[in-house]
């Protein structure tokens, strides 16, 4: 049963959610500065042996590490975007009743949720074409950025299938058989009953999945993808490469990063604890 | 093992030329195994890894020290949250800077070596998401069950050793299993560090011998067969030590 939101809201401040919430903002505060002092002690640490510190080289690098997390972002909800409609119809086929459809999506999901997100990079970075040609001659080519976009998709519509199907199990089957009483054919019974349904429960892990693939992102950068780990790292060589670099630059990396994922999280969180009331 | 399937694999290569060659050819075979054995080992520690971090944070999430609480809350959210490449990559070339080498006669070999910090750092990303799935189990395990300990003259210490950790145990194990599992997969980003385990040393092959598309074959096989057996492995002792009267 739905309550209003009023009714839900209060009953969230009377069980601590929303308060944990405000507890859970200032752990993120409490990172921040954490990494800026440890950024600032590293700092002393870098003038002993260098005119200009690490922070400076930080701050000077900054925007051009920043231009590469707007990649990361970009891969990352074109990956979802393609992850989503694959995944849907994965699943679709996965609760096919022709045995025909049905098993074969669901080796192909298995294969996707199995393999490492490194490996499955591997193959479609080395396997695929630099660039497609149409048969009427024209050309379309495959940039890094774009092949690694459609290896992070992969892992993720295995899941989302995953996600569709284990919704609709959990449809009561009383459901169906009301449906097929009033004469649907299954095909409207999935669009108007069933699938509306699953909206609702499948959107807090569809975020899940959101933050993860977001988090893989990096991974881009082992096929030199100008994303925000490659434009660091080449941000510390162009800066001297000198080893107190190192610990500013990633935990800069793993802020952004954190700032970004961590309000997602919490919504998610949020939503989960929703649509859990009955 | 290679003199059984050694001339199957050459056979393959001299007719339709698939490069098998760390089926046939005894030092690409030495790399696989090793690679292999490295890939298990790093598996088992990371695992092993996570869940001691898993009971002992879950233990610190329940402890009355409101900075212990702050403490682990603020470490779950911090490797929940970011990327464990990234994680990586700070604990291998970052925090790897500062700890000290010893000579080893001729060259200097760090203390803890790329193995020990992919171990470390896995460890502890996989840890940080124990320790919630062990936290939901305690907290599900009912207070009756508790209160009946307490009746018998438990002590905190003992009602958590004997009554709570072995229900929490298994009530949280179906979601233990989807994190161990998903653990092992990330294992395959120690690449990234030069360990030298499957990935790592199949890259290398492919590079010597230029048969990418076949070594990519045995990549993803050796994955899907390792995760499978595994998840098998986990899903036998969920069934195992499945508790009567919850679930279906």
């Amino acid at each position: 049963m739905r309550q209003p939101a009023f009714q839900l809201g209060m009953a969230r401040l009377r069980d601590g959610g929303v308060l944990r919430g405000l507890r859970a903002w200032h752990v993120a505060v409490v990172l921040l500065a954490l990494a800026v002092s440890l950024a600032a002690a590293a700092t002393r640490l870098g003038t002993l042996g260098s005119p200009s510190s690490a922070l400076a080289a930080l701050i000077d690098y900054a925007p051009f590490i920043l231009r590469g997390f707007a990649l990361n972002l970009a891969m990352s909800v074109l990956a979802m975007a393609i992850a989503t409609v694959l995944g849907i119809g994965l699943g679709l086929m996965q609760i096919s009743e022709a045995p025909l459809i049905r098993l074969p999506a669901r080796f192909v999901t298995h294969l996707l949720r199995n393999s490492p997100w490194l490996v499955i990079l591997f193959l479609v970075m080395y396997l695929l074409p630099i660039e497609i040609r149409l048969p009427g001659g024209g050309r379309i080519p495959l940039p890094d950025w774009v092949k690694a976009t459609l290896a992070f998709a992969l892992p993720v519509m295995g899941n989302i299938s995953e996600i569709l199907r284990g919704a609709v199990r959990l449809i009561p089957t009383g459901q169906w058989e009301s449906a097929e009483g009033l004469a649907f054919t299954r095909g409207q019974t999935l669009r108007y009953i069933i699938l509306p349904q699953c909206i609702r429960r499948g959107i807090p892990p569809w975020m899940n999945w959101y933050a993860l693939l977001t988090l893989s992102t990096p991974m881009a950068s082992i096929f030199s993808v100008h994303e925000a780990v490659s434009n660091a790292q080449a941000s510390m060589e162009a800066a001297g490469a000198r080893p107190e670099l190192l610990l500013p630059f990633y935990l800069f990396l793993l802020c952004l990063f954190f700032v970004y994922i961590y309000p997602i999280a919490v919504w998610t969180r949020l939503l989960e604890r929703r649509y859990a009331v009955r | 093992m290679l003199e059984l399937i050694g001339p199957f694999f050459r056979d393959l290569n001299d007719r339709t030329g698939w490069n098998f060659n760390v089926f046939y050819d005894p030092y690409e075979y030495g790399r696989f195994l090793a690679g292999a054995a490295t890939t298990l080992q790093l598996i088992g520690w990371s695992l092993a890894l996570s869940l001691v971090i898993g009971v002992l944070g879950a233990w610190a999430q329940s402890a009355r020290s409101r900075a212990l609480r702050w403490g682990v809350d603020a470490y779950i959210q911090a490797f929940r949250n970011t990327p464990p490449m990234i994680q990586l990559l700070f604990f291998y070339f970052g925090l790897g800077a500062f700890t000290p080498a010893v000579d080893m006669g001729g060259y200097s070999q760090p203390v803890i070596s790329s193995f020990a910090w992919a171990v470390i750092a896995l460890g502890i990303f996989g840890g940080a998401f124990n320790v919630e799935i062990f936290r939901a189990g305690i907290e599900a395990v009912p207070d009756a069950t508790l209160e009946a300990a307490e009746s018998l003259c438990f002590s905190r210490l003992q009602t958590y050793l004997y009554v709570t950790l072995p229900l929490a145990f298994r009530i949280s194990l179906p979601a233990l299993t989807n994190n161990l599992v998903s653990l092992a997969k990330t294992t395959s980003l120690a690449y990234i560090i030069t360990v030298p385990e499957m990935t790592y040393v199949l890259n290398q092959v492919w590079s010597d011998n230029l048969n990418v598309p076949e070594m990519m074959l045995v990549l993803f096989g050796f994955y899907i067969t390792v995760v499978t057996l595994l998840a098998a492995g986990l899903h036998a002792v969920e069934r195992r030590l499945v508790l009567p009267g919850y679930g279906r």
